[in-house]
């Protein structure tokens, strides 16, 4: 196989939680080497257990899932020999990324200038909550609140249902994402000019970034997009997108004519509303749609949708995704090198055909630290 | 700053997943040129997607396709395609999101193209990849939310399956695309060479479940429990949900019950003494906090949560959102000119660089608007 893209570029990830380590996991899978720099009490991932789950009795199963294929480095960055041998491992460092609360790294003596003045090329990456200014700054970057603040939760869920959050941590997700492109463009541009750059992104920016179709919308609507009373899919969007309850099920439907609709799913009642009304009359078409779609099961009405190639799927929980053979084909689970079994997803990014796949266990706490302090000549 | 100058990007795609991705370039400095059949266009022009229109077309085509040009060329007939070659001869980046064996059928392979650009990269997003059963699925947002088992994760246990209101696969699936050609391109810097980039939404769609699916994967393949009331995410434990209160609604994280019980004066969480419980009884744990949250106000809660550095927040709308100070001092909104003149208010990339936020006044074009200054320029 021909080498990874990022091979030879080096990582050092001086992050916690989720934004900037699925932005180092995702650089680890496209060929970097990534350092975790951690406190002697390592990334508060490692104590953070979700459905109460742990790897071993240090870590929890949590953080296996975001960290493998990383190294770890402890260093207590408030001593100043530890902030010494850190410095010397930033001269030989490509990209720096932190998320701590601004402010932090400069009070530390590691902010852009300071590693600037040790390595004028480095890509320097922070992730905020909400920015470096202004009167949010010091409120706690946490996903939720900033779902909470950015509008999001008010586009999942009918037009009855409280704020529906998001079920995942999307704002983490998609913030880690945004840092790896930035990372990856000014990578591009040390390569063809010798020149570093500062990134900066903040979750709130992101989630707005993420809005992007709504946000346009509203500043020229000037009214905010409402949420269906009946099968909401996606505010924007006129009937009958949305997930509709069926026989012994539930079906998507997306942007599908209704004039056809009606046709196909043969539903008489449908066939009041014209292809003009799915905005104006969207709860009523979906209501008689729903009315409709319950008296048989979804194969039924997929098999009729089907055949006319409009737009509809089952809804699948994991098992019966995982017993497809769709699924099967991708083969996106893979079994880390753990010595406790342990089976998480794969990178979803291809390379010349070929899947990105490291098998390769997160570290122990400190676990590098030696071999890296040799290797390097720190001391 | 431009990170990405001098690099030309020549996008195939259509509706969302690659003119996301294409977006994202353009920030970063890249030339995008979108091709479009002539007379239709990207389908977003016209699919019904939003009935709020600018120059006669949704907001929606106009937020994804600014900063980019239009180039018209029947890709069935034989001269627009050897023009179309011509152009590619001289790219960077060529991308799509056509169902697999689309590009083929043209005769616009990753094989062909790279015989005429060796060192092209050539991204691809399907719906569901190019094997298996699926591979001739329509790629669609919410089919792949549905298929993905993303609607069992939002909303409370006795709330059907609930899809994320933001097409959040066709978003994911163009952040990795634009991943891939990005690392693809520092390659390219370094050794010359080009590649091949692949992305299907369903990966994307599994990539963004990595936490919760390796739970499931290792515990016995026990499916989510979303919670019965205030549910925010079906792996976390008490208090982590949202809230209502006397005059709205309140979002609270991770945090200490029985510290939150002291704090918020609710002698009721004290039973739930062990840590454990806050996960395995986290709905009788919610209900108390919903009873006692509902007797006040937002600001009242907020008051005794936030100086003891607990992790909430105050839920905000549109309307509420674009008022506060935090929203204005980011200067997220820009205004872009579309090629007909017409001035958009959308939002900037989230990338700053060097300090700066990264604004390009340019708006979306209209179809075909730059064939003729693109045809010159590059004598095709």
């Amino acid at each position: 196989m021909s080498a990874l893209p990022l091979e030879g570029v080096v990582v050092l990830e001086f992050c916690q939680y989720l934004s900037g380590p699925s932005a180092g996991l995702r650089l680890a899978d496209l060929g970097a080497r990534v350092i975790k720099i951690e406190s002697p009490k390592g990334d508060a991932c490692r104590k953070l257990a979700i459905e109460n789950l742990w790897m071993d009795e240090d870590d929890s199963l949590l953080f296996h899932t975001i960290n493998r294929n990383k190294e770890s480095f402890t260093a207590n960055l408030k001593d100043e020999s530890d902030i010494t041998i850190i410095k010397k491992l930033i001269k030989r460092a490509g990209v720096v990324m932190h998320n701590f609360r601004p402010g932090v790294m400069q009070k530390l003596g590691l902010g852009y200038e300071d590693m600037q003045s040790i390595n004028p090329a480095i890509v320097y990456t922070e992730i905020s909550g909400y920015g470096d200014g202004g009167p949010w700054v010091k409120k706690p970057g946490q996903d939720l609140l900033l779902q909470a603040k950015s509008g999001l939760m008010f586009t999942s869920g009918n037009f009855d249902d409280p704020p529906v959050p998001f079920g995942l941590a999307i704002g983490d997700i998609l913030c880690g994402a945004q840092a790896v492109q930035g990372i990856l463009a000014a990578l591009v541009h040390k390569e063809q000019t010798g020149e570093g750059a500062l990134l900066q992104l903040s979750l709130l920016e992101s989630l707005l970034d993420f809005q992007f179709e709504l946000l346009t919308t509203y500043y020229a609507s000037g009214k905010i997009p409402e949420r269906s009373k009946a099968n909401n899919g996606n505010p924007l969007l006129g009937a009958p997108y949305g997930l509709h309850r069926t026989l012994d099920g539930y079906i998507a439907i997306a942007m599908v004519n209704i004039e056809l609709l009606a046709e196909v799913l043969e539903c008489d009642p449908l066939k009041a509303f014209t292809q003009s009304d799915v905005f104006d009359s969207r709860d009523e078409i979906k209501q008689t749609l729903a009315d409709h779609l319950k008296i048989r099961p979804s194969e039924y009405w997929l098999m009729k949708l089907r055949e006319k190639d409009l737009w509809a799927m089952e809804v699948m929980d994991w098992n019966q995704l995982r017993e497809s053979e769709g699924y099967q084909a991708l083969e996106m689970e893979m079994a880390l090198d753990a010595q406790k079994s342990f089976v998480t997803t794969r990178c979803p990014i291809r390379m010349d055909g070929k899947k990105l796949i490291s098998r390769r266990a997160a570290p122990l706490l400190g676990a590098d630290t030696d071999r890296i302090i040799t290797e390097f000549g720190l001391k | 700053m431009e990170l990405l100058k001098d690099i030309l990007v020549i996008d195939f795609s259509q509706f969302l997943s690659g003119p996301s991705a294409s977006l994202r370039l353009a920030d970063l400095g890249a030339r995008v040129i979108k091709v479009e059949k002539p007379g239709q266009g990207d389908i977003c022009r016209q699919l019904y997607v939003s009935n709020v229109e600018i120059d006669g077309e949704s907001t929606i085509f106009h937020a994804i396709n600014r900063n980019k040009e239009s180039y018209t060329a029947d890709l069935k007939n034989p001269d627009d395609l050897s023009t179309i070659k011509k152009l590619i001869a001289q790219a960077d980046v060529v991308m799509h999101n056509f169902r697999p064996g689309v590009m083929e059928r043209l005769g616009l392979s990753y094989e062909v193209v790279r015989d005429l650009k060796p060192s092209i990269i050539y991204a691809e997003i399907s719906g569901y990849g190019t094997e298996g059963s699926f591979k001739d699925l329509p790629g669609q947002d919410l089919l792949l939310q549905a298929i993905s088992g993303l609607p069992y994760l939002n909303n409370n246990a006795d709330r059907p399956p609930t899809p994320m209101g933001v097409a959040v696969v066709d978003i994911l699936a163009g952040t990795h695309c634009a991943q891939g050609i990005l690392a693809a391109l520092y390659k390219k810097t370094k050794t010359g060479e080009g590649s091949l980039v692949q992305v299907s939404m369903l990966e994307s769609a599994l990539d963004f479940q990595f936490e919760v699916l390796s739970c499931f994967l290792n515990d016995g393949q026990l499916l989510p429990q979303r919670s019965k009331v205030n549910h925010a995410h079906a792996y976390v434990a008490a208090p982590y949900g949202v809230y209502r209160t006397e005059d709205g609604y309140l979002a609270l994280a991770m945090g200490d019950i029985l510290f939150l019980g002291e704090l918020l004066d609710c002698p009721d969480l004290a039973v739930f003494s062990e840590r454990k419980d806050w996960f395995d009884r986290r709905d009788e744990i919610k209900l108390v906090l919903a009873k006692h949250l509902s007797t006040n106000t937002t600001e009242h809660w907020l008051l005794k949560l936030e100086p003891a550095d607990i992790w909430c927040a105050e839920v905000l709308n549109y309307a509420e959102l674009l008022q506060q100070e935090g929203y204005k001092g980011l200067g997220m909104e820009i205004i872009v000119k579309t090629s007909s003149g017409k001035e958009v208010k959308t939002t900037r990339c989230p990338i700053k660089v060097n300090g700066r936020a990264l604004k390009s006044s340019i708006g979306a074009p209209g179809l075909g608007f730059d064939t003729e200054a693109i045809n010159k320029e590059f004598q095709i």
